[in-house]
């Protein structure tokens, strides 16, 4: 499952990776006719679209791409890198950057490009960036405050907008076929010369009609995470599905026992969790079962997984989800919480049941109370404290 | 001679299979303005270290546990990009040291505009948290609302100012 950043890969063999995709990254920028300002100032001009067919292509090529992968679990869409949103700033900046690239006829990276291979004016834009880089170091103070207005956080377009991510793409992609025709029809008019008249018109009219295709299976597509939780939600699902269910007075000898092959898995939500958590446990919400990060947890196959919420169903729908994500030996604890926090950790009367070994069941419970109970004490000034360490990867210009 | 550039919708979707499997492989996506910070931090550094390091700008940049800027992701992937574009002019023989210009614009005046964008991109990308490439496209690729935002901006701004500015071009 990708990304393989931190994980499989170390920060020295990034720098590797790093400069193989900036070969690409820089050949295919100058295939492209990147390396021309005169090729990149057209599409201002309608004389010449090259940047809005490549910009645009690339971008939903590399989108799908991500859906795709993240829709079959191959990459984890909460890892990557979403550079965050400061509102103005980035409509300031674009604006500043626009007239830039009216003026220069080069954007950073097709300047780096056409500097390579040897054009003149390249390299005084790059020249320029660096100054304008300096400059506005240097007068930061005056737009201190506006730098770091309007912060969103790494928000995503179709949160902001409020559609779904799936109908959000195939607006996207027929927004760019749309877009695609309309400035061939220009570019012919405008410029005899045009690239665009040699167009095999049957051949981009199939490959309009394929991408939009893909567009729509984008908006049927459901999100996979969702779609996985109310799949094992459904009363049917879980009717049909056996999961293993593990007796209160059995976890409790094991947590007295502090037997290492046990694995409580709270999926309450934070407050509660805090408010009283059983010794040991993990708080995780059904969410986190699909994160890179808990796979090593949650994958010792012999370690028992005793999944805990405030009732036994919410615990059969996290087993279940566990098990459809490939995770065995896992367990619901008999009755919830609750129950069990009623049966071991209060002292309530015990409830004869007329087997002979009632005596032996009612002054294990009394030993498990006051252990389990010095042990939760004890958590709370230890490892209830380790807040877990952010493991996100950093990236952005 | 001139030889042909690649279909532009062929060269798009290579772009994003390489964008792509940036971000599957490292979790991040392409850039180039954040490199061009690198080498500014790395050059006033070796100038004025001290005021470098009060700036309240450039001096987030520097201090304990932090490595040089020279040894980031970026500035890998450009020198990159530099080797990958010098092997494509190789190989489509368009290696050439010229200036080029719209028909109307002379060589030192396309240098002191050429100059001039650059240090409007420099400084617009800082703004941004990045450029065409690391804000716009890798941004839009994951569905940001900045690289959306940062992309509109760069250009409607670029279509708002372009006629103003036509004898550069045509």
């Amino acid at each position: 499952m990708g990304p393989f950043v931190p994980d499989i890969i170390s920060d020295q063999l990034n720098l590797v990776v790093a400069l193989i995709i900036g070969i690409a990254f820089g050949f295919v920028l100058e295939q492209a006719g990147f390396s021309s300002s005169r090729r990149l100032a057209g599409v201002f001009y309608g004389y010449d679209f090259t940047v809005l067919r490549v910009f645009f292509t690339a971008a939903i090529t590399a989108m799908s791409g991500v859906l795709l992968l993240g829709y079959f679990g191959l990459l984890d869409t909460d890892v990557i890198y979403v550079n965050p949103t400061w509102l103005w700033p980035a409509v300031v900046g674009g604006a500043i950057m626009g007239i830039g690239f009216v003026l220069g006829g080069y954007c950073p990276g097709t300047s780096i490009c056409a500097m390579a291979i040897g054009k003149v004016d390249a390299t005084f834009f790059v020249g320029g960036g660096l100054l304008g880089v300096f400059a506005f170091g240097e007068m930061f103070p005056l737009y201190k405050d506006f730098f770091n207005t309007t912060a969103l956080g790494p928000a995503k377009v179709f949160d902001s907008l409020g559609i779904s991510g799936g109908l959000f793409a195939f607006i996207l992609i027929a927004v760019a076929v749309l877009a695609f025709a309309v400035t061939t029809i220009i570019e012919r008019k405008v410029n005899s010369a045009s690239l665009s008249r040699e167009f095999s018109l049957s051949k981009h009219r199939l490959a309009a009609i394929g991408v939009l295709a893909l567009g729509l299976v984008f908006v049927i597509l459901p999100e996979r995470k969702a779609h996985m939780i109310s799949t094992v939600s459904n009363a049917n699902y879980v009717a049909t599905h056996s999961v293993k269910v593990m007796p209160i007075d059995e976890l409790a000898f094991r947590i007295v026992d502090m037997e290492p092959n046990v694995l409580i898995v709270d999926v309450r939500n934070p407050d509660r969790f805090n408010k009283l958590a059983l010794p040991g446990s993990h708080n995780l919400s059904l969410h986190d079962f699909f994160s890179k990060d808990n796979n090593a947890l949650l994958s010792q196959r012999h370690v028992k997984k005793v999944l805990v919420a405030d009732e036994e169903a919410q615990e059969k729908v996290a087993c279940l989800l566990l098990q459809k994500l490939g995770y065995e030996n896992v367990l619901a604890l008999e009755g919830g919480l609750p129950r069990f926090k009623e049966t071991i950790l209060d002292s309530t009367a015990f409830v004869t049941t007329g087997s002979r070994w009632d005596s032996d069941v009612k002054s294990f419970r009394e030993t498990a109370r006051v252990e389990i109970a010095k042990m939760i004490e004890a958590g709370k000034h230890t490892a209830a404290k380790t807040v877990k360490a952010e493991k996100k990867i950093t990236g952005g210009c | 001679m001139n030889t042909k550039y690649m279909n532009p919708y062929l060269a798009g979707f290579l772009l994003g299979i390489v964008l792509l499997a940036a971000i599957f492989v490292t979790g991040r996506g392409l850039g180039a303005s954040g490199a061009v910070k690198d080498v500014v931090l790395t050059t006033i550094h070796a100038v004025a270290p001290t005021h470098v390091e009060h700036s309240p700008f450039f001096g987030s940049y520097f201090g304990a546990g932090k490595e040089s800027p020279l040894k980031s992701w970026l500035v890998f992937e450009v020198i990159g990009v530099l080797i990958g574009a010098f092997i494509s002019g190789l190989v489509s023989d368009r290696l050439k040291v010229v200036t080029e210009a719209g028909p109307r614009v002379a060589p030192k005046l396309r240098w002191l505009f050429a100059l001039l964008g650059g240090a409007l991109f420099g400084a617009g990308a800082q703004f941004a948290r990045g450029c065409t490439s690391g804000a716009a496209l890798s941004g839009m690729a994951v569905l940001s609302t900045a690289g959306f935002i940062t992309m509109l901006a760069i250009f409607g701004t670029g279509y708002a100012v372009a006629f103003i500015f036509r004898k550069l071009w045509i």
